[in-house]
């Protein structure tokens, strides 16, 4: 599928149009229940981070990305990942981390100020993100050179912004990406802006996709807010890396429906007209009005699938919440394998001045 | 058997990477070539291509793919052909290797290795004489290790190896060949983090690592034929440094002088001299001297003398510090 669309071309691969019809020829062959729980995917994503804006207005989170319109790509993506295969996610990756299982509870306790919360459980396969711009885009190729050298049969997901594609090691990732020709997917969540900076200022590329070429492996555009064109590309070439096929690069055409994070005015750089005509493509709308065509939904199912979001986030504040602020001893303990007596000392002299010892 | 720091640091990568295959080497030119010191000679014919890595030339690339081969369970060990060339891999080390096992508590360290060549002494070009250290020792996390002769050389290579943490393992280029010494033939260990007095004296401790101990041996020997005994404290680890070595030989010698190749100001020296205010201040019979490179770049070759510290500048210190 993915060579039917040439990003030199301007091609673009889309599944849904934007009123929610298949395109004849292209409609993955999914079980109801598959897509179903990926709608539930984008739903709980979008109402866990409606939550996460609200909980940092009240001061009860920190500086937060919103990964408001990027639902399609992080759901779509990530239900087209295979067990053993690995994430290298960046910071704006909220519906990746919970469709493949990270606790939605641990995701709140990081953004609430806490480290122990992107510890990723053991057997899950995601790399910390990484809020360096495009410095994930290298670990992810490492991986896949492991992947290589240990005959794993997995292919390694990485994912990032437009501007990443500005930085060095996005362009060294590529390049030994192709020379190693490693299993890795490279998904571009291509939102339009890198904080306040247009596409049009990261690159005179007409596509992102076609910058793959270059490299010696291919590209390709999809549209980003059409979940089954992410699945589709994503997961014929995650198919590919894991049968020796080496590298993609996937350009997923989307907009970032909101603030870069809480902290930013994305009003002081876009007009409204561009938003408002942005959200009429809403990707869950879209999915929507499929599921709907496909006789998937109905007003009972959503006001199903909403309540159940609302629980899971409601259950999973309370839980962060009630997490115990970190220990001292936690700060210092994991700097080091083992900790070196340099540090013991100033962990004592911490402890020593909290317990009133100084005088 | 007799061998050079050279011939140590390449057999105790062949028997590492003999005894565990999750390590691997890459970097620039370090397969066919063996590297531009041939330090990894051979070692693409004994273990292949596939863990003898020759990478495109990008550092920030071969750092950062180390780092997520560590998250598949590899040890990989990355050359940085000069310590010069080491800056555009800085983020990746900084934000990645030295953090990510805090960052996930626990669940992704970083075992990895970046070797590189440092310092001058050899006649190079503009770039191949860096000796900037302190950058390192700054970040929480890293480990920074520096050799000083061909068994340390092995030995704590070895250990490096053999760490969960991430190791800055830079080598002396001006001592890859400079002495040969007799080294065990069997893999052995230098433990990390522990300082060594390479000399013992009485009057004045002198600390300092790599390629700076023999300058520091040499001056020692100008000093004791006028009858002052020096202590050299050889710091091989740098950070985390062995604080409780240099406090206790300053505490007994009461005179300190550190000796570095690197530029004087926000040097390593800085902070030893203040570990030494903080820990022997009572102690001390003068105040602690540094002897470093001026704060200016690194000449080319011809002024290269006047620029990195020589045994007499080291003597004529001693000698002051003595008078105080």
């Amino acid at each position: 599928m993915i060579e039917r669309f040439d990003p030199l071309k301007g091609e673009r691969l889309q599944v849904l149009d934007e009123a929610g019809r298949a395109r004849p020829g292209l409609e993955p062959a999914l079980a109801g229940e598959a897509l179903r729980a990926m709608y539930a995917r984008m739903v709980l994503t979008r109402t866990a981070d409606a939550k996460a804006l609200k909980l940092q207005r009240q001061g009860r989170f920190g500086t937060f990305a919103s990964s408001r319109g990027h639902e399609a790509c992080q759901v779509g993506a990530a239900s087209a990942m295979a067990p053993g295969d690995w994430l290298f996610p960046y910071f704006r990756d909220f519906g990746t981390y919970l469709t493949l299982g990270y606790p939605l509870a641990d995701y709140y306790h990081y953004w609430m100020g806490n480290e122990a919360g992107l510890r990723t459980p053991d057997g899950l396969n995601i790399y910390a993100f990484a809020i360096p711009v495009a410095s994930q885009v290298l670990h992810a190729v490492g991986a896949g050179m492991a992947a290589n050298y240990r005959k794993l049969k997995v292919a390694v997901i990485t994912t990032f912004g437009d501007g990443a594609t500005s930085e060095g090691d996005f362009h060294e990732a590529m390049n030994f990406a192709g020379v190693f020709k490693t299993p890795n997917v490279f998904l571009c969540y291509n939102n339009q802006f890198a904080i306040s900076v247009p596409r049009s200022r990261q690159t005179a590329s007409a596509t992102i996709a076609q910058k793959a070429v270059a490299y010696g492996f291919r590209g390709v555009q999809v549209d980003g807010n059409d979940i089954l064109a992410v699945w589709t590309a994503v997961g014929e070439a995650a198919a590919a890396a894991r049968a020796g096929g080496g590298p993609t690069l996937v350009e997923a055409y989307t907009y970032r429906m909101g603030d870069h994070t809480t902290s930013d005015d994305a009003a002081r750089y876009r007009t409204k007209e561009e938003v408002l005509d942005w959200e009429k493509r809403d990707p869950i709308l879209r999915f929507k009005s499929y599921l709907k065509t496909k006789g998937l939904w109905d007003e009972a199912y959503e006001a199903g699938v909403q309540a159940e979001a609302a629980g899971a986030v409601e259950k999973a504040v309370e839980a962060a919440e009630a997490r115990p602020p970190a220990k001292v001893e936690d700060l210092f303990a994991y700097t080091y394998a083992a900790m070196p007596p340099s540090l013991r000392d100033e962990l004592d002299d911490l402890n020593a001045f909290l317990a009133g010892g100084a005088r | 058997m007799i061998m050079t720091m050279v011939q140590a640091i390449n057999q105790a990568l062949a028997l590492e990477m003999a005894r565990d295959d999750r390590v691997l080497l890459l970097g620039e030119d370090v397969g066919r070539d063996g590297g531009v010191f041939r330090v990894t000679d051979g070692l693409v014919d004994k273990f292949g291509p596939e863990r003898v890595i020759d990478t495109p030339l990008a550092e920030s690339g071969g750092v950062g793919v180390a780092v997520g081969m560590t998250a598949l369970g590899l040890r990989p060990i990355v050359e940085i052909q000069f310590m010069g060339f080491i800056y555009p891999a800085f983020n990746q080390i900084v934000s990645h290797v030295a953090r990510l096992r805090n960052r996930t508590r626990g669940r992704f360290p970083v075992p990895l290795v970046i070797r590189t060549p440092y310092g001058a002494g050899v006649r190079a070009l503009e770039h191949h004489s860096e000796s900037t250290e302190a950058l390192f020792c700054q970040i929480p996390g890293l480990t920074v290790v520096v050799p000083s002769d061909p068994y340390d050389a092995k030995g704590l290579l070895t250990a490096s190896l053999r760490s969960d943490d991430p190791v800055i393992f830079l080598e002396p280029s001006r001592l890859y060949r400079a002495e040969k010494q007799d080294v065990p033939e069997e893999a052995f260990e230098v433990p990390l983090g522990k300082a060594r007095a390479v000399r013992e004296g009485n009057d004045v401790t002198v600390i300092a690592w790599g390629a700076m101990v023999p300058v520091a041996r040499k001056a020692a020997d100008m000093v004791q034929a006028e009858g002052l005994g020096v202590e050299i404290i050889d710091l091989r680890t740098l950070s985390p440094m062995d604080a409780a070595t240099v406090v206790a030989s300053v505490k007994r010698t009461g005179r300190a002088v550190v000796l570095h190749e690197a530029p004087r100001t926000c040097g390593l020296g800085a902070e030893i001299a203040a570990l030494i205010g903080e820990r022997a201040l009572l102690s001390l019979k003068a105040p602690v001297r540094r002897v470093t490179a001026p704060d200016i770049t690194v000449p080319l070759p011809k002024s290269e003398d006047y620029y990195t510290p020589s045994p007499e500048r080291l003597a004529r210190a001693i000698r002051e510090l003595m008078e105080f």
